[in-house]
């Protein structure tokens, strides 16, 4: 949970958007899932079962700090405070944590409901890397969960991972994946798995003179291969999507792709009237929970907690 | 549902896989590990769910590898005491362990 | 007779010369990028230091990672084959070996005559090795040498929630923000990786007596912890990083070019005298 310093190679840009279609006063149930990762932190609040607006932000060192600023981001400018919500919940690594929420989910669970609420019921394999793991998840067409594999053990195939390699070769997690299609041939992919020893590997290819975007391709390309394993074991299905940052990174998604003989779906809303509303990949699990607290209250199985 | 407990590392995927769709929640398992690394509970990836199943503890997932190892499962004499002890079967081991200790 | 050991690391080399089986020098070199190099450049400042040139060793025998890239060696033997010999040659009552280097974590069971009987490797994971306390002695920002030493005061039982080097970064730059005393994080990543060297050698059976070689055997913090991680006082000899070297050396006097290991099986080849170059 590393604070911002001078040389941000890591840090994904802050997000935060409000749907211009909904006047939240006029809705019923208000709810809101809080996602409090390693890495970034999210908040979702859905009105009635859309979707109202989201705040994305780096997490700091303290988790219930991360989980307000998030839910700041989100109700910036919306005249929506806390109070006005029926039921919240939490999720993600620092889930334990979260001061506003009324219960917690797991991010599995979480993430198969946001990735159907975004993706919509075709999706069958969900793909998340966090900051500090790497989840794959079957679901069925209600986005409830068939089968789940984690690994939050090892910085290998995690958002970490990644960070790691952008500090050490100085570019930006953002310019990585574009950069290692620069590149005339495809080369051998870096062979250590543990990221430590990977970097070792990365510091004798640069004292050899290999282009960085050649590095650059080949740590994407063990990456996706490592991703590709842990996917085969579970079995991976149609529609397939990724979740999460490293959804952002093409250097690792289209090599993934390759290795599976899978597309990943579009990056876009399943509900055509989201047609224009911004599909940020970071908010899949902050979605989900969003969602479980709605439905949680629209069945009777949790009670509102709306003070205003 | 299909639960796998555990991790991939450099050196292999270990994991526990539990089939919560077979598993009754007995906790016969529960009893007879020596490391104590399975418990019975809720089924934290169904929130709408009121079944009880067994999953790996939350502590346990990161070391599974070495919780696991003395019970050689895979390759010992005989199955392990929580696969053995298991009616429906709901309890089993990835190749891991078999990979690095067993003989090859 | 005059033999060499040699033990090329993934971080470290390191060199024995025996003389009629006594050590007459020992020296050591960063392995770097260029290992082939590091072989030649230690095993030649060696040499030097004991007088002799090249042509006067009769066998040299390399072991380590790299082993295979020792250009001069007339043999490449196992790690594990070679602490065996090394650790047994010092103590013959040892029956087990923990040898932690920069890259990897074994330990192995072996026979009164220094044989592999069994072993159980911790590899291509940083956090069961040196490499991991050196992480965290950077995220502490000081020595391994001060983390050690300062370790030793501390009284509390932090655990460790990462089991990864990296992760494991993170987690004490977490510790650090809270104002947990340095002390008492360096006793926490001693005791996270004895817990892990000590789950690897219980696979293979914790019989006394117990010997610790290899560079993380010169840290003290670790050592305690291993012993209170144990309940065993494990033996460390000085200069535990050359054991290696010098287990291979014995082999180059006995003649041992190859020595194939697997857990619970040995099978070795010895050289006619007469054979060798």
């Amino acid at each position: 949970m590393a604070e911002g310093t001078s040389n941000e190679y890591w840090r994904w840009p802050e997000g935060k958007w409000t749907n211009p279609d909904i006047d939240w006063k006029k809705g019923t149930i208000i709810a809101a899932g809080v996602d409090v990762g390693s890495v970034s932190s999210q908040v979702v609040v859905v009105v009635d079962g859309e979707l109202y607006s989201f705040g994305n932000t780096r997490t700091g060192y303290d988790s219930p700090d991360s989980a307000r600023k998030a839910m700041h981001i989100a109700l910036e400018e919306t005249g929506l405070t806390v109070n006005n919500i029926d039921y919240c919940i939490g999720t993600g690594y620092g889930r334990v944590n979260v001061p506003m929420a009324q219960r917690t989910i797991t991010e599995i669970a979480c993430h198969a409901r946001g990735a159907n609420f975004m993706y919509g019921p075709e999706v069958r394999t969900v793909m998340d890397m966090g900051g500090q793991d790497c989840k794959a998840i079957n679901c069925d067409e209600k986005g409830k969960v068939l089968n789940f594999m984690m690994n939050d053990k090892c910085a290998a195939g995690t958002g970490r991972g990644m960070e790691v390699f952008a500090d050490l070769i100085r570019v930006p997690v953002w310019e990585i994946g574009p950069r290692s299609f620069q590149i005339e041939k495809e080369p051998p992919m870096i062979s250590s798995t543990c990221v430590v020893f990977a970097k070792s590997e990365v510091v004798g290819l640069l004292e050899q003179g290999v282009p960085e975007n050649d590095i650059m391709a080949a740590y994407c390309a063990a990456m996706a291969h490592r991703i590709m394993e842990l996917l085969n074991r579970l079995g991976v299905h149609e529609k397939f999507v990724i979740t999460g940052g490293i959804a952002k990174n093409e250097g690792v998604v289209k090599r993934l792709e390759k290795e599976l003989g899978i597309k990943t779906a579009e990056k876009k809303w399943h509900k055509p009237e989201y047609k224009n509303y911004p599909f940020d990949t970071q908010i899949a699990g902050a979605a989900g929970a969003a969602l479980f607290a709605e439905a949680m209250v629209s069945k009777g199985k949790a009670k509102s907690v709306r003070k205003a | 549902m299909l639960a796998f407990y555990g991790f991939k590392d450099g050196s292999g995927d270990w994991f526990i896989t539990i089939d919560t769709d077979k598993c009754t929640g007995c906790g016969a398992c529960v009893e007879v590990c020596p490391t104590q690394a399975l418990a019975v509970g809720e089924n934290a990836y169904d929130p709408f769910s009121e079944v009880h199943v067994a999953r790996v503890k939350d502590e346990e997932r990161k070391k599974i590898r070495y919780a696991c190892a003395p019970c050689e499962p895979g390759y010992g004499a005989k199955p392990p005491p929580c696969v053995a002890v298991c009616e429906p079967g709901a309890i089993a081991h990835s190749e891991a362990w078999q990979q690095s200790y067993g003989n090859k | 007779m005059i033999v060499a050991g040699i033990d090329l690391g993934g971080k470290n080399a390191h060199v024995v010369i025996l003389k009629d089986d006594e050590v007459v020098a020992q020296g050591e070199n960063a392995t770097g990028i260029q290992k082939a190099v590091a072989a030649e450049t230690v095993y030649d400042e060696t040499l030097n230091k004991a007088g002799f040139n090249r042509k006067d060793v009769k066998r040299v025998v390399a072991t380590g990672s790299a082993g295979k890239r020792v250009a001069f060696a007339d043999g490449v033997i196992p790690d594990a084959a070679a602490d065996a010999r090394g650790v047994n040659r010092l103590f013959p009552s040892a029956r087990t070996v923990i040898d932690v280097g920069a890259e990897e974590g074994r330990a192995i069971k072996i026979s009164p005559e220094g044989k592999v009987l069994d072993f159980a490797i911790n590899e291509k994971c940083a956090a069961g090795t040196g490499t991991f306390v050196e992480a965290m002695a950077r995220a502490l920002e000081i020595s391994v040498e001060e983390m050690a030493t300062i370790s030793l005061k501390s009284n509390s039982s932090i655990p460790m929630n990462a089991q990864c080097a990296v992760f494991g970064e993170s987690e004490v730059v977490s510790l650090i923000h809270q104002k947990v005393e340095k002390q008492d994080i360096a006793k926490a990543v001693h005791d996270a990786i004895a817990g892990r060297i000590a789950s690897v050698a219980r696979i293979i059976g914790l019989e006394k007596d117990v010997v610790v070689i290899g560079g993380m055997a010169k840290n003290n913090g670790f050592i305690d912890s291993l012993k209170k991680e144990t309940h065993l006082d494990v033996i460390v000899p000085p200069d535990p990083d050359f054991v290696g070297a010098l287990g291979a050396a014995v082999a180059a006097a006995s003649g041992v070019l190859q020595e194939q290991v697997e857990a619970k099986v040995v099978e070795l080849e010895t050289v006619e005298e007469g054979q060798a170059s």
